[in-house]
């Protein structure tokens, strides 16, 4: 099992390889187009800003790379964001996979703080990511942007409003959360996505 | 829903947790990673490390552990002490660190607070801020407690927050120790007029303390060092106990 972690100018690589160690796969971090094409999952993870991030990916091409991969994908935190059509944060086009819009929390009450800092319910989970998870199990969240419910969501929780924990479209996937930083449910939701029937693996349900 | 954080705080000397922590059945009670990890499994939210090495030629073995901290525990943690530049900083979230703790550094350097938001995000800066109850002011204190500042802690977290700060940490020196409950009416006004989190530190003896702190003190999140390490309270009696009184926590894990 070749798994690749796309490497980019975003925070939170090593985490995430360090996640996937712990449940014995040995990741590749690498930008190159031929290796990322080449895997049988990829993972586009990060911590960052919409704008910088989607510059980047597109100054380097990174970006058709993206979109070009016929095997399973997961988003996580920002790289949710950004397979978006949208992002409020510096009004950002993303790569417009998912057509749902990422917009800024807006607090109506001085109780909700932003960032959305901690531990949080997954809700309406549905599909072989979270197989095996419990109904209201929590996982960890750092965000003050979000993808709306839509078409695609698969999870969401609430924080001032329900929104996309979770997207998925063809063979890819994505988590708004941190299944790096999630304790043993965070675990299990990336087994399930190295060792699910996901869409677009080999053997799976969607051919690409 | 989201929950209310529970926190245990580790300090560490030369790379290993400081002497009196009492844990049965651990490899080596003084391996933070091996406390971390039972503290993790027993459903700690968060797990803080400061680093209380004098030297500067140990800071080395911080880091180290750090990264192996990172490898071997899955969930989040900040790391503090003897953080002064945005280069400590690079250095510890390179090595794994999700968050870091800024204490005196960012009382004597405010500016240091911006320059590590605008580098890295708000989300990685906690400011912990030491206060004492003086003459009807909460005075702000430098060097752990020993050196009093002209700052007040409601200002000076609102300017910490206005600089980038992601979250703060907020120890009552008056109630440090005592075991008899936090600062539940200075913290209450500090998460009211704060639109980032709080996390509460310094008095918790019982498990009707973080009760306290969360209902009547409002705070995000609370910390605890030697009521967890000397098993007084066990995070899984605490959680049950804080479910049934209809506190949000994460009780599966």
């Amino acid at each position: 099992m070749k798994v690749v972690i796309i490497k980019y100018n975003a925070g939170n690589i090593f985490s995430v390889d360090c996640a996937l160690r712990r449940i014995g796969v040995d990741a590749v971090i690498s930008d190159d187009p031929a290796l990322i094409r080449a895997a049988d999952r990829v993972i586009f993870p990060g911590v960052g800003e919409a704008s910088t991030t989607m510059n980047y990916l597109r100054s380097t091409g990174l970006d058709q790379v993206i979109l070009s991969l016929k095997q399973p994908v997961l988003g996580i935190c920002i790289g949710q964001q950004l397979l978006c059509s949208h992002s409020e944060e510096g009004d950002t086009p993303c790569l417009g996979f998912f057509e749902e819009k990422v917009v800024e929390f807006r607090p109506t009450h001085a109780r909700e703080k932003i960032p959305q800092m901690g531990w949080n319910t997954l809700e309406n989970m549905s599909g072989p990511l979270f197989e095996g998870i419990e109904k209201e199990s929590y996982v960890y969240y750092v965000h003050s942007f979000y993808a709306e419910i839509g078409a695609n969501t698969i999870a969401s929780t609430d924080y001032i409003l329900p929104f996309s924990a979770a997207l998925h479209k063809d063979n890819f996937y994505s988590v708004q959360f941190h299944p790096e930083k999630s304790g043993r449910v965070g675990e299990k939701i990336l087994r399930n996505f190295i060792f699910g029937p996901m869409e677009g693996a080999e053997g799976g349900v969607y051919a690409g | 829903m989201l929950a209310k954080r529970i926190i245990p705080c580790l300090d560490i000397k030369d790379g290993e947790t400081v002497k009196g922590v009492k844990f049965l059945g651990l490899r080596s009670a003084g391996d933070p990673v091996e406390l971390g990890k039972l503290y993790s499994d027993q459903g700690a939210d968060e797990l803080v490390f400061l680093d209380i090495t004098a030297s500067h030629e140990k800071r080395k073995t911080f880091v180290d552990l750090v990264r192996r901290i990172a490898e071997n525990i899955s969930i989040p943690f900040t790391v503090g002490g003897g953080i002064n530049a945005l280069e400590d900083v690079a250095v510890l979230l390179a090595a794994g660190a999700d968050k870091v703790s800024l204490n005196s550094a960012a009382l004597r350097n405010p500016g240091l607070i911006e320059e590590i938001a605008k580098n890295f995000g708000s989300q990685v800066i906690t400011v912990a801020i030491d206060a004492n109850p003086q003459e009807g002011q909460w005075i702000c204190y430098l060097n752990g407690g020993r050196i009093p500042t002209e700052k007040i802690l409601f200002g000076w977290a609102h300017e910490a927050q206005e600089r980038g700060a992601g979250e703060i940490l907020f120890t009552s020196m008056a109630h440090d120790g005592m075991k008899s409950g936090y600062a539940n009416d200075a913290l209450a006004e500090l998460s009211g007029m704060l639109r980032i989190p709080v996390i509460a530190s310094g008095g918790a003896g019982k498990m009707e303390d973080f009760e306290d702190v969360f209902v009547k003190g409002k705070a995000d999140a609370a910390l605890a060092a030697s009521l967890f390490h000397f098993k007084e309270l066990e995070i899984p009696v605490l959680k049950q106990y804080l479910h049934t009184k209809g506190i949000p926590v994460r009780r599966l894990y």
